[in-house]
């Protein structure tokens, strides 16, 4: 007999019912979505398996696109589902990003606990933010969220210029893990250049030269494979120092294959002990590592999320949203789940902001402006405020609409707005392509689907599990 | 009879419109309480001082032995005390179901970690609370609406899940402000039906407001009348129908 599917989902148990994959179809669709997310950079044309099928600009597209998936899906447990307004999102995740940054660069963080604690950072000034929700709602909430939009970039620019370079772009070093066990150990000589092989992108060389027993003041360099003496301020570079001042350990992480060369000279008469310990660590310079920690981290966040909305807490979020008087008559907190979301959609934006820092190895002010917030509250409304998958669809729809779809169709836009608008100048036309398919797509969904992508494919959903009837 | 709301003379004003004045009363515990008046009495805004929205600028509201006067209404919640609205305040984009999941808030452990893991404990919890609900949906007689979006059905069986949310806070005091506003009369004798049951089953303790006093006269052990926000007469049913103050207030005084 053939094998008859009914129309429709029929239950059996509560479980069932509760769960997130209605049936085994489902379940084994999203894993092969994640498996098939999972091979696209090994596909790709620096891949490490050589295969060239897919253009590298596309690994890093999906990794932008994750993490701007976890900053907005942060932005729709505030906005759609707790329904408070906020346009200081990139602003929390420009916390994230520079908390990191200095964390790692100043306090010797590694990203690995660079990453929880600047997203608790970030949750905590989320939650300063969050405290007007006690008493405004709606605009004048959207005013106060706007104000740290206005204040935490000025912060970061010009009070703690000395840390963040003000408007200057900073540097950033890549997350590694490791060093493992040293594999090499060699002795210098007083003024005597030491040679040696190393770096390599995935898996670096950490060099570590250690000083002991220096009777007078030692120089210290480092030469890499181009000839340049390292500076001390290089982000890949530590330096320690005893209470003289002088120099004790340097640690320099080499991702750059080549000849690196270590000189040690102790001023006239002095006399040292140095040892030049080679280990080996496994960096996420490149982006393919980083699509890694990037993609899994990402999905991991929206699995949490959903979970999070799906139950007590995200109940409670819900109720503050739709009739916050009958929420306080059902025993919530209404204040105390308000500040809850403000807190949990900062960490989110935390952790998007340390990872754009460490994905791009380079942070600047500009990234974070007001027109990214309202660009992140655009994709919300495109891909569906309130859905658990709105983040995805929205962020997705609109960055291949602006990386993909509009340079393909620059071209011809070049050519046809200028006829359009004759009495405006070609050249501010062309410059304005961008914004104008941006807004031309955030009003056609306005108009036609105002509740988004995401709804628009839990309708399909639904029809296609019921086919081939229609109720 | 243990007394389980003691309202002491609570007075409530608007500017200089007093809403209620000096108003106390009892309730016993496992009693239905009906309190009547005209439209505009303050039955309302009484409702609303025990719920916590309004706080009284006199008087105390006692709940079990305890002054409950200063508490935020969401603390009240967790003592015990649920409601209705007379103008349902349900979630309306969301289903039945979730309507009533959110009310077993107070009875629930998870918080956002153990929930973002949904593992174990919260897993556990989840379904406990699950098969809880069901037995509501089960006793209103609401199955196959369970799955619908509020905002989609009819006012009758909102108000239908307005209790049934109400009643998911497992309250030992019921508080049910017009409950029966705008139903026909089927609809009518299920709610009255629902509240006997809830009475009888669960000894909840109601608090009633309505304005069909047939039907107050009918299940009702204990009346309270207001006008103006004022207490003008208080007793058993039967008293109450033959109070001549109530008469006036209702009716109207004949001329003389």
């Amino acid at each position: 007999m053939a094998n008859i599917h009914p129309a429709g989902v029929f239950d059996t148990t509560y479980e069932q019912d509760m769960s997130v994959d209605r049936t085994a179809r489902d379940k084994l669709w999203k894993n092969l979505a994640f498996v098939a997310l999972l091979l696209v950079p090994l596909a790709s044309v620096s891949g490490p398996l050589e295969l060239g099928w897919i253009s590298d600009q596309y690994v890093g597209l999906i990794a932008r696109i994750s993490i701007f998936v976890i900053a907005v899906q942060g932005l729709n447990i505030l906005v759609g589902y707790t329904g408070q307004i906020s346009l200081g999102h990139a602003a929390f995740m420009a916390i994230g990003a520079y908390g990191s940054a200095i964390m790692a660069r100043e306090l010797g963080f590694s990203f690995w606990t660079a990453l929880p604690a600047s997203a608790l950072l970030t949750g905590a000034i989320g939650l300063l933010f969050g405290l007007p929700s006690l008493r405004v709602k709606g605009f004048y909430l959207a005013m106060a969220t706007l104000a740290a939009q206005f204040i935490i970039p000025w912060v970061l620019r010009y009070p703690l210029e000395d840390l963040t370079g003000g408007p200057r772009p900073l540097s950033v070093p890549a997350p590694i893990i490791g060093p493992f066990v040293a594999y090499a150990d060699d002795e210098l000589t007083d003024g005597e250049p030491f040679a040696f092989q190393a770096g390599d992108p995935y898996f670096v060389d950490v060099i570590s030269l250690e000083l002991t027993d220096a009777t007078a003041y030692t120089v210290v360099e480092l030469v890499n494979p181009a000839g340049d003496v390292l500076p001390y301020g290089d982000v890949s570079m530590t330096v320690s120092r005893d209470s003289a001042g002088n120099i004790t350990r340097l640690t320099y992480i080499a991702s750059k294959a080549g000849e690196y060369q270590a000189v040690v000279r102790a001023e006239a008469g002095g006399s040292f002990k140095a040892v030049v310990r080679r280990s080996k660590a496994l960096s996420f310079a490149t982006d393919i590592a980083m699509y890694y920690i990037i993609v899994p981290l990402a999905v991991l966040l929206m699995f949490l999320a959903r979970n999070i909305i799906r139950t007590r807490t995200g109940r409670a979020f819900v109720s503050v949203r739709d009739n916050d008087l009958a929420a306080e008559l059902l025993g919530i907190n209404v204040f105390g789940y308000k500040l809850r979301a403000f807190f949990l959609s900062a960490v989110y934006a935390g952790i998007a902001g340390c990872l754009l820092a460490f994905e791009r190895n380079s942070l600047s002010l500009y990234a974070f402006e007001l027109d990214i917030s309202i660009e992140m509250l655009a994709m919300l409304i495109i891909g569906g405020a309130g859905f658990p998958l709105g983040a995805m669809f929205g962020v997705t729809f609109i960055r291949i609409l602006q990386e993909a779809f509009i340079p393909f169709l620059r071209p011809w836009l070049a050519d046809f707005l200028p006829q359009l608008f004759p009495f405006v100048d070609a050249v501010n036309i062309t410059s304005a392509i961008n914004p104008i398919v941006f807004g031309g797509a955030l009003i056609i969904f306005l108009a036609l689907e105002p509740r988004g992508i995401a709804h628009r494919w839990e309708v399909l959903k639904a029809a296609w599990k019921l086919r081939p009837y229609a109720y | 009879m243990p007394v389980k709301l003691h309202v002491d003379k609570i007075s409530l004003s608007f500017g200089g419109i007093k809403a209620l004045n000096e108003v106390e009363f009892q309730v016993n515990a496992g009693e239905i309480f009906a309190v009547i008046g005209p439209n505009g009495a303050g039955k309302t805004s009484l409702i609303n001082s025990i719920n916590g929205f309004y706080h009284p600028q006199a008087g105390a509201i006692i709940f079990e032995g305890s002054d409950i006067t200063h508490m935020p209404p969401y603390k009240r919640a967790a003592l015990g005390i649920s409601r209705t609205f007379q103008n349902i305040a349900l979630y309306t984009n969301a289903t039945v179901l979730d309507n009533l999941m959110a009310a077993r808030h107070i009875h629930m452990k998870t918080g956002m970690l153990s929930g973002a893991l949904f593992w174990g404990a919260a897993q556990r919890e989840e379904l406990a609370h699950r098969r809880r609900v069901e037995e509501i949906i089960d006793f209103l007689e609401m199955e196959h609406i369970r799955k619908s979006i509020v905002g989609t059905l009819s006012y009758g069986l909102r108000k239908l899940v307005e209790l049934g949310r109400a009643l998911a806070l497992e309250p030992t005091l019921l508080l049910l402000d017009e409950p029966m506003a705008g139903m026909n009369i089927e609809e009518k004798e299920d709610m009255a039906r629902f509240i006997l049951d809830i009475h009888e089953l669960q000894g909840t303790t109601i608090m009633l407001i309505e304005h069909d006093i047939g039907l107050v006269m009918d299940i009702s052990h204990h009346i309270a009348v207001i006008d103006f926000g004022v207490k003008i007469g208080e007793g058993a049913p039967a008293e109450i129908s033959r109070d001549e103050a109530v008469i006036a207030a209702y009716l109207g005084e004949e001329e003389h």
